[in-house]
């Protein structure tokens, strides 16, 4: 993985030393919370409903045990003994202390870390596909040129003041799995006709409010010019985009607005300026970056180990977990592995300190010593041998790790919603855990099979609830919390914003409003016929009719029943 | 008279910002007398009298674009920026405008909600002068322009990419 240089040191440490003056500056009264705020969020400082939470950049999901390791340290030390991986492949400290956060940057930037733009209206942590470099399905590897745009947009001067945030996605592989229809700004490496690498460019998709997926703005753009086409992209956004109003402040607001041809016309003409300028990327530059992220040391094995192969049909409780969270790799004899944060009973994307420190053992002992984070909130192993699969599940087992349910519903995305969150209206991890409880057995969440469940605390969507083949949002409707269902959502090459099925839940009808949906699926499925394909191929209606045929219980007495 | 920053120091400053009240036209206004700096609205529309001044000086409003200024901008030797507040972003593009796309070369002043932890990027996009929010210590401000001694990407100040002007290693194979 990419390594720091004299350079990247130097910028980082004059960060934390402008940082810690801030924060200084702010104790001491120099700078009103007005002004702070806005410094302090482009650290990823956020208060929080109790304390400040800090969210700590992963580059494109990127992490080596050191890392994990100094992760597992900043929670025993600086907050309450774990962290909360997130939807961008981030993670995030809930219990934090002002006082203590340049301390925080400065243990970060011994292993190579910080926290620079994972919040405010600048362009954030670039998110990329979990299984870059290893998929079996990948064209390019995208790993280069999203540290080339981390670089980029690290303190970029023009565009730290945008209209709101900018959210950048890369992918590299025939499926999508960096969700880049709903960024700001979606990558994908592509071959031309005369087999050059350049990008799809994809632009005005996102989440929140008006969810929009993104458009094609321009079929073929050639490597070397990401960074002056992207620089086009965000003059004309920062000059254009919309500030009298925060909700209608994202890129994708303005792209909607003019047409996302006239968007692209404008983009050109502002290029054009700047095309093949010094800023346009060398073959020099990308290949000293590239080498950081060279194929590791692979031992020549066959392409099938026999005893990996034998355990598979003699236990079934390894050859469940085999095939929810191993996944193909490109070199034989190896496979990915996702070690599952969904485990029932803790909140989705938690890892405690003692897992964070097993968790980079075990990276070095099967993996090349990397790990990770994908955006559905869990950990990969990139790199393990077949042969080694058993002992890894075993080990993994042992630390609640290895919940086999990888794309199953109990493998929810999840903000972290009211009981964290101040932007909040409904809390999100009690209603997982309660759904997740109901949903216990696992042959039953086998037969219902491939589904995603994502659940976000209010309208900032960041538990993606708008591509969830079922979507939950959490509304506040007079002091109360109530939770919308949406069906029908998608992520990946065939994206799909999910369809609201009715009026809204209390919190206790939640579990049994899946059961019911889950009961048309598996009523009205044929064979062979994923979640998603039956909610497409009958849309909502049936679900609908069923859901609200008959009153549902609530465990919570209090609050208006959606089917009185 | 006032301080601002100028060139990296803290000077004396004798220029005005002529800004309109509720109600005031930009076509009817009255420039007053001596160094003025007034809205880009202002000089378009009383450009015939205003021209055969030699104090006079424009500020873009956030919501202007350089270009409003093209066939003017090498007339003036000061050229102003506003910033409503410090947060509101778009005058950095403007003055990335005014230098790099219509060749300003004089003086380009950031006014306004102008405050020390935002002077660095505002060196960079290419103002040279800055009239800091004068509840503030300038003195203090000062030390803003000097938070970073490198920078990845192209700007105004630095024409070259950092991976353009230093020789960067590679993983050792």
């Amino acid at each position: 993985m990419y390594r720091y240089d004299q350079h990247d040191h130097q910028i980082i440490q004059e960060r934390i030393a402008q940082y810690r003056d801030q924060v200084r500056r702010r104790l001491s009264g120099e700078l009103t919370e007005d002004e702070f705020r806005v410094l302090r969020l482009q650290n990823g400082l956020y208060m929080q409903r109790h304390a400040y939470m800090l969210r700590i950049a992963i580059p494109y999901g990127m992490l080596s045990s050191t890392q994990v390791r100094k992760f597992a340290h900043i929670a025993r030390k600086y907050d309450r003994g774990y962290g909360h991986f997130t939807t961008r492949q981030n993670i995030q400290f809930n219990w934090i202390d002002l006082e203590e956060t340049p301390d925080i940057l400065a243990e970060l930037a011994s292993v190579e870390m910080h926290a620079i733009q994972t919040s405010g209206n600048c362009m954030r942590n670039i998110t990329s596909d979990e299984f870059a470099g290893v998929a079996a399905d990948e064209v390019i590897d995208p790993r280069p040129y999203a540290e080339i745009l981390r670089q980029w947009t690290t303190f970029h001067p023009e565009f730290a003041y945008l209209p709101r945030k900018f959210k950048i996605a890369i992918n590299g592989s025939k499926e999508d799995r960096a969700a880049i229809a709903v960024h700001d700004i979606g990558l994908t490496v592509v071959h031309d006709g005369q087999g050059e690498v350049g990008f799809r460019v994809m632009v005005g998709g996102g989440m929140g409010r008006t969810p929009i997926l993104g458009s094609v703005i321009r079929e073929f753009l050639p490597w070397k010019d990401v960074m002056t086409y992207l620089e086009a992209i965000l003059r004309i956004y920062n000059q254009h985009g919309r500030r009298d109003n925060i909700y209608k402040a994202r890129i994708k607001i303005l792209v909607k607005a003019i047409g996302a041809e006239e968007f692209a016309r404008q983009v050109e003409e502002e290029w054009q300026d700047i095309k093949d300028g010094p800023a346009t990327l060398t073959q020099e530059e990308l290949t000293r970056v590239a080498s950081y992220f060279s194929t590791p040391d692979y031992a020549t094995l066959p392409a099938s180990d026999a005893g990996f192969e034998l355990h598979k049909t003699e236990n079934k409780a390894f050859s469940n977990w085999v095939k929810r969270n191993v996944k193909p790799h490109k070199v034989p004899g190896y496979a990915a592995v996702v070690l599952s944060l969904k485990k029932p009973g803790v909140p989705p994307g938690d890892a405690n300190a003692e897992q964070l420190d097993f968790i980079a053992g075990l990276a070095d002992r099967y993996s090349f010593g990397e790990v990770r984070v994908t955006h559905e909130q869990n950990l990969v192993l990139s790199d393990v041998k077949q042969s080694e699969l058993v002992t890894l599940w075993q080990e993994a087992k042992a630390h609640g790790l290895a919940t086999p349910n990888i794309g199953l519903l109990t493998d929810m995305i999840c903000c972290p919603g009211g009981d964290f969150c101040s932007l909040a209206n409904a809390k999100s991890i009690p209603i997982a855990l309660d759904i997740a409880d109901r949903f216990s057995n696992l042959d039953y969440l086998y037969d219902i099979g491939d589904i995603e469940l994502n659940m976000s605390g209010c309208i900032n969507a960041c538990g993606h609830h708008h591509v969830g083949n079922i979507g939950i949002l959490g509304v506040d409707k007079d002091g109360s919390e109530w939770y919308q269902v949406s069906i029908g959502g998608a992520q990946g090459n065939e994206s799909s914003i999910g369809k609201i099925i009715g009026p809204s839940f209390s919190a206790g009808q939640m579990p049994e409003v899946i059961e019911r949906i889950i009961q048309v699926y598996i009523r009205d499925r044929t064979e062979d016929e994923r979640f998603i394909d039956t909610a497409r191929r009958l849309g909502i209606a049936p679900f609908k009719e069923y859901v609200y045929a008959s009153p549902i219980k609530t465990t919570e007495p209090h609050g208006e029943d959606a089917c009185a | 008279m006032r301080e601002i920053i100028k060139d990296k120091v803290i000077v004396q400053d004798d220029w005005t910002v002529l800004r309109l009240a509720e109600g005031e036209a930009p076509d009817a206004v009255e420039v007053p007398a001596g160094k003025v700096i007034v809205p880009l609205k202002v000089w378009q529309l009383q450009r015939d009298s205003l021209a055969k001044r030699g104090d006079i000086a424009v500020w873009f409003a956030s919501d202007e674009q350089a270009k409003e200024l093209k066939e003017d901008i090498a007339r003036f030797s000061l050229i102003a920026v506003d910033f409503p507040k410090f947060a509101d972003g778009r005058g950095y593009s403007i003055a990335y405008n005014l230098r790099s796309r219509f060749a300003y070369t004089g003086e380009l002043r950031a006014i306004g909600d102008v405050l020390r932890d935002q002077l660095f990027y505002m060196q960079r996009v290419g103002f040279n002068a800055f009239a800091t929010r004068e509840d503030k210590n300038i003195h203090d401000a000062l030390k803003g322009l000097t938070d970073f001694s490198e920078k990845y990407q192209t700007s105004w100040d630095e024409k070259s990419p950092l991976f353009r002007r230093e020789h960067r290693d590679g993983a050792q194979a």
